[in-house]
């Protein structure tokens, strides 16, 4: 098994979209929104290479070329937001200040954590892309010196987290306007997070998948200059 | 050979953004470069949306797939995410909580005062 895991480039690629096929599946037949593909594949390939005793390395030899199409499929993510963009024109300034705001909460909640629990500088820069679209944060992590696999896992929790505490955050700090709970979605809980814009209302939606974009390209220049500070 | 086009495109912009990303020391991603190079050529009408847009939708949708090999990785750096485990859930959750509120707090703040309330 092992030699031919080591021969085959297309074996860890062939694992890998069934691993993911298999999350996809569960997902539709729990009806659980909140069951990520990623996570449940995570979860299955992790302990079939440890038992099978195949080392990451090789079955990335493999798998990497999944990866390859990363960079031009981020690329592509300029497409929904020009045409998003119209959503953009009413209410602009106030919603790229709120943006602006919410990417510069959680660099300075980041900063400030991270000297509290004496972070690293490594585990720092690791966590600070976590809110944006998975990715982009890759791109953010590997250019910033992170451990990418890090940044993967807090991009995808923290996700779940908005999705979950969306609703009792708009009551708590009494959040009505559908364009201030969209575009809040989208800063903190990315792409996971719009799946309960989606459902809150058509503007709520566009502006959550709006706001992905714009935070996450203003969150890789905040990451340039806040990794600097640690 | 719609998509062979297409995909041409989408590469030869993927190119550029890695040529920035060298040339520019800046820690920026090649994705980004190329991103921004894409939204100005879409806005500016250089590229049509038609010319790129069945492929780029296929990449979009199977993204998610991409991430599972980082993923993965959890098997080396299992080590570093257990010991701060803690720490990072706290993060996690204290500042997507601040994040939500203070986005949507301005925005309802300006949005309203600008009078473009919407229903």
């Amino acid at each position: 098994m092992k030699e031919v895991f080591i021969d085959s480039a297309v074996l860890g690629v062939l694992i890998t979209i069934g691993a993911f096929q298999l999350g996809m599946f569960l997902k539709r037949k729990l009806k659980w929104s909140l069951l990520n593909p990623v996570l449940v594949a995570t979860a299955l390939i992790i302990p079939a290479l440890l038992l099978l005793d195949i080392d990451y390395r090789v079955y990335e030899e493999g798998a990497k070329y999944i990866t390859y199409l990363l960079t031009p499929a981020t690329i592509c993510l300029a497409v929904p937001l020009y045409e998003q963009i119209e959503v953009l024109k009413k209410n602009a300034l106030a919603i790229l200040a709120g943006i602006f705001s919410g990417v510069l909460t959680s660099m300075l909640c980041i900063l400030g954590f991270a000297l509290l629990f004496k972070l690293d500088h490594q585990l720092y820069v690791t966590l600070l892309p976590k809110s944006i679209t998975t990715a982009m944060g890759i791109g953010v992590s590997q250019e910033l010196g992170g451990i990418v696999t890090i940044t993967v896992m807090t991009i995808i929790v923290t996700g779940i987290i908005g999705n979950i505490l969306a609703d009792a955050i708009f009551k708590v700090f009494r959040i009505r306007h559908p364009v201030a709970k969209g575009a809040s979605i989208g800063t903190a809980a990315h792409v996971i997070g719009t799946s309960r814009a989606v459902e809150l209302g058509e503007i709520e939606g566009a502006m959550s998948g709006l706001a992905i974009a714009v935070a996450g390209l203003m969150t890789v220049g905040a990451s340039a200059v806040f990794s600097l500070f640690l | 050979m719609k998509y062979l086009a297409q995909f041409g495109i989408i590469i030869a912009i993927t190119f550029a953004g890695e040529l920035l990303n060298r040339l520019i020391p800046a820690p920026v991603p090649a994705s980004i470069y190329g991103l921004v190079i894409l939204l100005i050529l879409l806005l500016s009408g250089l590229l049509k949306v038609s010319q790129v847009k069945e492929t780029s939708d296929f990449l979009i949708a199977v993204m998610p797939i991409m991430f599972v090999p980082p993923a993965v990785g959890l098997m080396e750096s299992w080590g570093i995410l257990s010991g701060n485990l803690i720490a990072i859930l706290v993060i996690l959750v204290v500042s997507t909580i601040l994040v939500m509120a203070v986005t949507g707090m301005v925005i309802q703040a300006l949005a309203k005062k600008s009078g473009g309330e919407s229903k």
